[in-house]
């Protein structure tokens, strides 16, 4: 099996659906001849032709607008944002019209569309190119919202949401993109969208994440299962919507204790929602609060800081020991 | 280096039938007798349904609306001059385009009343895009359907309908973009009722025409009096054949009024004066064919009151229709989330069902 990069697994996801589909049609900005800014589809211009890996104008709007024609009219566009911090300009096409017209046609209409959106800081990027926003895109019903965190998972995840039927919203955290390499085998993999899986198994703490965060939380635990006896089962969400609810109810109602680990800022996000989630499934399971470790309520900081107000090994191994030891 | 005119350009308008009815005879378009009463019937049709709803709406019966009096001939005309296999994709002004593309009024009305049933279309009734309320938005999806009918190789084109004020929007101006770097089978058109609910043209714009727009996306544009059918049949026409043929997107603005409320919540005399209501009221679209229509001895008194009398019979039976449905199942929407079903979206649905139970008396 290749030992690829989160890149170089997306592409290859992108690349065996587009060789399978000829409905599958790649469009943003730099897609094309430039492979884009990450070189997510790079070689596929090549390959497919400009008929069907677009290098669009300038426009966000239009980029998701746009899909969301092709899609009503048959196609499977996979459209690019170049970086989350741009992708709010879409914001207007997705809740108001990609996320809808199955609703608002009770079926009869449908988007099944992908929307690729390089997520998350960690690269030392200008302005706008860090910000972790999930919650804009896990809060609009009808939107489904897939984070891998490993190439593996990225491959396997992507094939899903091209073949989905509904408009998948795809975060792709920037600072796992080449951070390492994974096995990817080349056959077909497919993994469900709106299921977690259970990383490792324990029995006195369930830690959740997804995306970027799963690295440094899978380190904390790591680190403190060498330093003492402790049995954390890890969770990686990869579908913030829908969210699984049973994997995560099932586990805090087993452990009695949970940790969230989110990137983004603290108030109204995912973490705040799984606390929620918890309360209503293992409250009476819990033997200690639910903590969670997260961004801070603060503008994005530019990069010279970014690495203190990204949660560390160091404070996600704190929470997870305050929470054992409550 | 002395400076020099690189480019100019020129806007052209077009009008076939004057206020009077007569039709310039280089320029009329000699439809066949049929279209012509086709043309007739959809324009009577839509101007019957639009004052139904609107006594509907004053009852009760149905909610909020935005009428199309005034403004059937700058889309009965388009929709009839469209193909089969071309696709609508409309604003919410267009009941008459609807109507010629196959929705039931039963539909419309389950529509304005509040039940997304109303945009189900029964079978054979295709690429008719629903009501797109959000001003602009459609255009992108027009844009996007037409690429796909250009990528499949199908001989099919999109029409957008769009308003005055929509032009102001970054997605209309985005997607002219799109059409014409793509060069898609798209028609867009305009129609220029003067007002965006409050708001005149002078303050939605500064050009003196939006067919000038056109101009700076480098597709054909043009103006056409709005309030001629046939104008509008031969605008959009010429245009569909040029898309159908790969000549790329055309924009079409249509001068026309809203001779009604923005919609049935608004009331227009807080902004606007009776009297310029009255000159386009003398412009009305259906007297000008009508007098095209008897100039040629195709109508007449008893025709026009055969023609008012069957679309009343017609709209009384969808007022029937549509009020007799009562198959409104309440946890739909929790049908139509997703295509997946999910444990999530399943459990809320028990929740409901049994909050609804709780609500109308009952036991959770």
């Amino acid at each position: 099996m290749p030992k690829l990069t989160m890149v170089q697994a997306i592409n290859l996801g992108l690349d065996q659906e587009m060789q399978r589909d000829d409905r599958v049609i790649v469009l943003g900005e730099d897609v094309g001849r430039d492979g884009g800014v990450f070189r997510v589809t790079e070689g596929l211009l090549a390959k497919y032709g400009e008929t069907r890996v677009i290098d669009t104008p300038l426009a966000e709007s239009a980029i998701l607008g746009a899909s969301i024609g092709m899609a009503l009219a048959g196609l499977r566009p996979v459209a690019e944002m170049q970086f989350c911090g741009f992708s709010y300009l879409m914001l207007p096409q997705l809740e108001g019209h990609a996320s809808r017209f199955r609703a608002r046609s009770q079926g009869q209409l449908t988007c099944p569309l992908v929307v690729r959106v390089p997520y998350g800081g960690g690269v030392r990027a200008l302005e706008h190119h860090s910000e972790a926003r999930e919650t804009l895109y896990a809060h609009l019903p009808g939107v489904k919202v897939v984070v891998p965190s490993a190439p593996r998972n990225a491959r396997a995840l992507i094939v899903a949401a091209v073949r989905d039927p509904d408009p998948v919203v795809f975060l792709e955290p920037k600072r796992s993109y080449r951070a390492f390499r994974e096995e990817v085998p080349e056959e077909e993999e497919v993994m469900p969208i709106g299921c977690a899986i259970v990383v490792r198994p324990g029995t006195d703490l369930t830690a959740i994440s997804w995306g970027a965060m799963m690295r440094p939380t899978l380190q904390a635990v790591e680190e403190l299962q060498k330093q003492r006896k402790a049995s954390i089962e890890l969770i990686d969400l990869l579908s913030l919507a829908p969210l699984d609810v049973e994997t995560i109810g099932a586990s805090v109602a087993k452990t009695g204790r949970c940790v969230v680990v989110q990137e983004s800022p603290r108030s109204f996000g995912p973490a705040a929602e799984l606390i929620a989630v918890i309360n209503d499934r293992a409250l009476l399971q819990l033997e200690a609060p639910v903590k969670r470790v997260t961004g801070y309520d603060v503008v994005t900081p530019y990069f010279g800081r970014e690495h203190q107000y990204i949660a560390s090994p160091a404070r996600i191994r704190r929470a997870l020991e305050e929470t054992l030891d409550f | 280096m002395p400076r020099k005119e690189i480019e100019t350009f020129a806007v052209s308008w077009l009008q076939v039938l004057d206020e009077t009815g007569t039709a310039d005879p280089e320029l009329d378009p000699k439809l066949p007798q049929e279209t012509l009463l086709e043309l007739q019937r959809a324009m009577v049709r839509a101007r019957e349904s639009d004052a139904r709803m609107l006594r509907l709406q004053r009852q009760g019966r149905i909610g909020t609306f935005g009428p199309c009096t005034g403004q059937e001939a700058s889309v009965c005309g388009p929709a009839l001059a469209m193909a089969p296999q071309d696709w609508f994709a409309g604003s919410f002004r267009e009941l008459g385009g609807r109507q010629i593309r196959g929705e039931p009024l039963t539909n419309t009305f389950l529509f304005h009343n509040g039940f997304e049933e109303g945009n189900v279309q029964p079978a054979g009734v295709t690429r008719l895009l629903p009501v797109s309320i959000i001003v602009g938005a459609q255009t992108l999806h027009a844009v996007g359907a037409a690429y796909a009918m250009k990528y499949r190789g199908e001989k099919a084109c999109v029409v957008t309908f769009l308003g005055d004020g929509a032009t102001s929007e970054g997605d209309f101006h985005e997607a002219l973009n799109f059409a014409s770097v793509w060069q898609v089978p798209v028609v867009f058109i305009v129609q220029n009722n003067q007002w965006a609910i409050s708001i005149p043209r002078r303050k939605q714009m500064h050009c003196r025409t939006i067919a000038q727009r056109a101009i700076a996306y480098d597709m054909p544009g043009l103006q056409v009096d709005g309030n001629d059918v046939l104008g509008m049949y031969v605008a959009a026409r010429e245009a569909l054949d040029r898309a159908r043929g790969g000549g790329g997107p055309t924009l079409i603005e249509a001068v026309t009024y809203r001779l009604m409320m923005h919609t049935t919540a608004d009331d227009p005399s807080k902004y606007r004066q009776d009297d310029e209501v009255q000159q386009w009221w003398d412009r009305d679209p259906l007297v000008r064919f009508r007098k095209y229509l008897e100039a040629r001895g195709l109508w007449d008194a008893q025709r026009q009151a055969l023609l008012e009398a069957e679309v009343k019979r017609e709209i009384d039976q969808a007022v029937q229709e549509f009020e007799a449905r009562r198959d409104f199942p309440p946890d739909a929407p929790f049908d139509h989330v997703f295509g997946t079903r999910h444990a999530l979206i399943e459990e809320q649905r028990a929740q409901f069902l049994a909050d609804l139970r709780l609500g109308e008396g009952g036991h959770a």
